[in-house]
């Protein structure tokens, strides 16, 4: 089967729908799929429910979905250095549901890997724990939270093979791999597409039956906070 | 009274040999700066690395290879990566020894708040809010009082929490606090700073 596709644009041919969950990987502004949201852009898919750690900045990232009011609700961890969706927070048109970064990255893997609820102890006695399920588990008390079962996973890796093997480069791994895991549809992009055969079985961070899509392109990969020392 | 640099350095004193640690933003980031010689500290970044090096030099950025200050940084020989899945899992699993995390509020039943100001500042709680349920010892680095003089050591917080009952020392620019049973002990005053001092910018119970 071809999972290899020309552009962007034709990767999510058919795929997309308004009101949809789309999981998507980043950190920050790291390894997150910039040519797959401009391309989201462009289709002008609406009511959009993102699960992503961050929502980029305000020209960068899901902020340019934001500012064409394309996003409906986030489910994110931190969204400190976007203005324009502090401004639609704050002015009521943007849903938000913050997770705890662990818990979001969890309810990724969990969904991906068909487990539709867990305990875990953070967020116990924050407003992060009202109305969950609270158990006691060793005298230590848990909330349960939820899988994620994402309609479409957007995420971006160094390298694909024909197949969908992916490697990750360095910490723009982040939450890709739990955000491709819990897609029904996954859609890669990457830097570099290798031929089947050339990355060695042993380090491959996340193998090709999650991978439905990929697509090659060219990354800005910019840097959000440059901090250099003197030499 | 001690500086950013002093609390940091201070903060470092709470090391040892071994550990995996994880410094949060601000002034926790500073600690790296203090790690003694010939001790063996593995700070961990919770966007998926262990071994954090120091922040490269002028041109040799890498948009791939940051902290989760979103700051650029460097690997070291001993680095690995990892998922975030994966980074939370050793987060919540016990497998980092200490967090030093900074705070907007602290209470003396070690209640720890450092996320939201509702209905003004929209941030989110991003990772404290596994690392302080999670991690073998929290230790908050903070000034004591706010700019307007209010204590920020208090006996309750008044900001929505990060964590119940999570933190287990405090410093500040004031001196050093351990979470005891019935309320907050003094373990050291700053340079400087006398311990009716420090009693009178402390709201929260000193026993």
């Amino acid at each position: 089967m071809k999972k290899i596709y020309g552009s962007a644009a034709e990767a999510l041919d058919g795929v997309l729908h308004d009101g949809m969950l789309i999981a998507a990987g980043g950190f920050g502004l790291c390894g997150i799929p910039e040519l797959l949201l401009s391309a989201i852009r462009d289709a002008g898919t609406k009511d959009l429910t993102f699960a992503s750690n961050n929502a980029g900045v305000d020209d960068f990232g899901i902020g340019i979905l934001l500012q064409t009011k394309q996003v409906k609700k986030m489910i994110s961890s931190y969204v400190g250095e976007n203005k324009e969706f502090m401004r639609q927070y704050l002015g009521g048109e943007l849903e938000l549901e913050f997770n705890p970064q662990g818990t979001l990255a969890e309810r990724m893997r969990a969904g991906g890997a068909g487990i539709p609820g867990f305990y875990t102890k953070t967020g116990v006695g924050t407003v992060i724990a009202d109305g969950k399920e609270h158990k006691d588990f060793n005298g230590e008390t848990y909330i349960m939270e939820e899988g994620i079962f994402a309609d479409l996973a957007i995420v971006k890796a160094w390298k694909a093979d024909a197949t969908g093997n992916l490697v990750f480069r360095k910490t723009a791994r982040n939450f890709n791999p739990p955000a491709a895991m819990c897609g029904k549809i996954c859609v890669v992009e990457v830097e570099e597409i290798v031929p089947t055969g050339s990355l060695d079985p042993d380090t491959i961070h996340l193998p090709g039956i999650y991978v439905h899509r990929i697509v090659q392109g060219e990354h800005e990969k910019r840097i959000e906070q440059r901090t250099v020392r003197s030499a | 009274m001690w500086d950013r640099n002093q609390m940091a350095a201070r903060a470092a004193q709470e090391l040892q040999d071994g550990w995996y640690v994880n410094l949060g933003i601000g002034i926790p980031t500073l600690v790296s700066n203090y790690i003694p010689d010939g001790m063996e500290v593995t700070l961990q970044s919770e966007n998926g690395m262990l071994g954090m090096g120091a922040f490269p030099i002028d041109g040799e950025e890498d948009a791939d290879l940051i902290n989760a200050g979103k700051q650029t940084i460097t690997e070291l020989p001993q680095t690995s990566y990892f998922d975030s899945a994966t980074s939370f899992g050793m987060i919540r699993g016990g497998k980092i020894a200490m967090a030093i995390l900074g705070a907007m509020e602290v209470a003396e039943n070690g209640d720890l708040a450092n996320w939201m100001i509702p209905g003004k500042l929209v941030k989110g709680m991003g990772g404290a809010m596994d690392l302080v349920a999670g991690v073998g010892r929290v230790v908050v680095v903070m000034d004591h009082t706010s700019k307007h003089g209010d204590s920020k050591v208090l006996k309750e917080c008044t900001l929505p929490l990060t964590g119940k009952a999570v933190v287990d020392r405090i410093i500040t620019n004031l001196g050093v606090l351990d979470v005891v049973e019935g309320g907050l002990k003094i373990v050291e005053c700053a340079d400087g700073v006398t311990e009716e001092e420090l009693r009178a910018a402390t709201e929260a119970t000193i026993i």
